[in-house]
């Protein structure tokens, strides 16, 4: 049952990521992703969410293995990744209706921009919003999200106190009705009782990026 | 197929909010066209002669202007993430982009191209045919470009590459909306070319999703 990676590989340009890396997710259960910048947590949630495809090793989803049915995989995910999806022209409210409506809503759009204290600028084109206020409209995706697996790279950048109490509330609320949550963070969200998976630095000499 | 709509009317509003694009085609469309009577002399006859091949290469530059944007927009801000991610499937989702991006720059161009015929001294029944053979040919413009924008969506300054891989690709379009509009002025039956020219865009509604797609899914990793 649940999500869960098996001696998980990854290898980008050439350079080695991780390797073996295995982590297991219950229903209800939140993994948290620390490790120093470049060891490999947002590899892991794009590995996870099937942008990418491990070099080895496999991931299941209740046992079956996600490359069996990617489709059902991609309906039961949301990824939070760096940058915001909102278009500057367009108003936060149908930013996030646009959203929403192309993953089956399941809560009004304005009572999610409602628990980031966004209700009042839902008419406001997208372009003036602060980098914490788009922030806030890319979570606020997650509260009108119907998906079971939440992916978040580093979602409270940019946050002030407030969202991310709101954001920790949101994800404890998914928690207790059997969501499952991976995310990848540098502070302490404050999430009761939630598994921490340490990603180190590939000890294997690491060849220089310059992209 | 709610997604389908969806993708349509964002991309469709984003080009009118926006208005950049869109316009911009039409208004290069326009002054390319002027600039060859002005260039070649007035001479009627000439204009007459090089009109139908002067609008249609105008045109095939026009749609190339807007579409190195059509995907990169959405990758620079991680919207195409989540396109790739949401429950219509990838291909759909290519498609209605495409035909936004063909009601924002084709149809303009089409509404344009009666004009720019009678400025050429094209005959009434050659600018008839031309309106017939852009309206069966631009959609192909927008689909087989979106082939050219997928694969170089995550390119920078990727303009010029994708002109060098759509525009030979385009050939077939311009080779059959010229010879459409020379058999109408010459009194031949313009009927192939129109049938020639509607398989070509349907080929592409079939092709350039299913081509785009993968392409696109590439770019992410």
């Amino acid at each position: 049952m649940g999500f869960n990676g098996e001696a998980l590989t990854c290898i980008r340009g050439d350079r080695l990521v991780f390797e073996d890396l295995d982590f297991d997710l219950q229903p209800g259960g939140c993994l948290v992703l620390r490790g120093p910048n470049g060891s490999g947590k947002s590899s892991l949630l794009r590995l996870c969410a099937g942008f990418l495809a491990p070099a080895e090793g496999r991931l299941r989803f209740d046992g079956l293995p996600i490359d069996d049915d990617r489709e059902a995989h991609r309906a039961r995910l949301t990824y939070v990744g760096h940058l915001d999806p909102l278009k500057p022209v367009l108003t936060v409210a149908e930013n996030l209706a646009f959203w929403a409506g192309m993953n089956g809503a399941s809560e009004a759009a304005e009572d999610a921009l409602a628990r980031f204290g966004m209700a009042g600028l839902a008419d406001l084109p997208a372009r003036y919003l602060s980098a914490g206020q788009r922030r806030k409209v890319n979570l606020a995706r997650l509260a009108t999200s119907a998906a079971v697996l939440w992916l978040l790279d580093e979602p409270t950048t940019a946050l002030d106190d407030t969202a991310v109490a709101a954001l920790t509330a949101l994800i404890a609320a998914h928690r207790a009705a059997g969501g499952m949550v991976m995310a990848a963070t540098h502070i302490d969200l404050g999430l009761p009782d939630a598994a921490t998976l340490r990603l180190e630095t590939p000890r294997l000499p690491v060849a220089v990026d310059f992209r | 197929m709610t997604g389908f709509w969806l993708v349509l009317r964002r991309d469709l509003s984003l080009a009118f909010k926006q208005g950049g694009a869109a316009m911009l085609a039409l208004a290069f469309f326009v002054v390319t066209v002027t600039l060859f009577p002005l260039g070649v002399g007035p001479s009627p006859d000439i204009l007459a002669r090089i009109g139908p091949g002067v609008i249609w290469v105008a045109a095939l530059l026009s749609a190339l202007l807007s579409l190195d944007r059509l995907f990169q927009a959405d990758l620079e801000d991680g919207s195409l993430d989540l396109l790739v991610l949401a429950p219509l499937p990838l291909q759909a989702t290519v498609l209605a982009k495409c035909a936004a991006h063909w009601l924002s720059t084709g149809l303009p161009l089409i509404a344009a191209a009666p004009v720019l015929g009678l400025l050429m001294n094209m005959p009434a029944e050659g600018i008839w045919t031309l309106l017939a053979a852009m309206v069966l040919g631009t959609p192909s413009l927008s689909l087989i470009g979106a082939i050219g924008a997928a694969l170089t969506v995550a390119v920078r300054r990727g303009g010029v590459l994708l002109s060098l891989l759509v525009l030979p690709l385009y050939i077939p379009v311009l080779i059959f909306g010229v010879a459409a509009v020379d058999a109408a002025t010459v009194g031949l039956s313009v009927r192939p070319h129109l049938l020639l020219l509607s398989a070509i865009s349907l080929g592409s509604v079939v092709l350039a999703p299913v081509a785009a797609a993968p392409a696109l899914r590439l770019a992410l990793e």
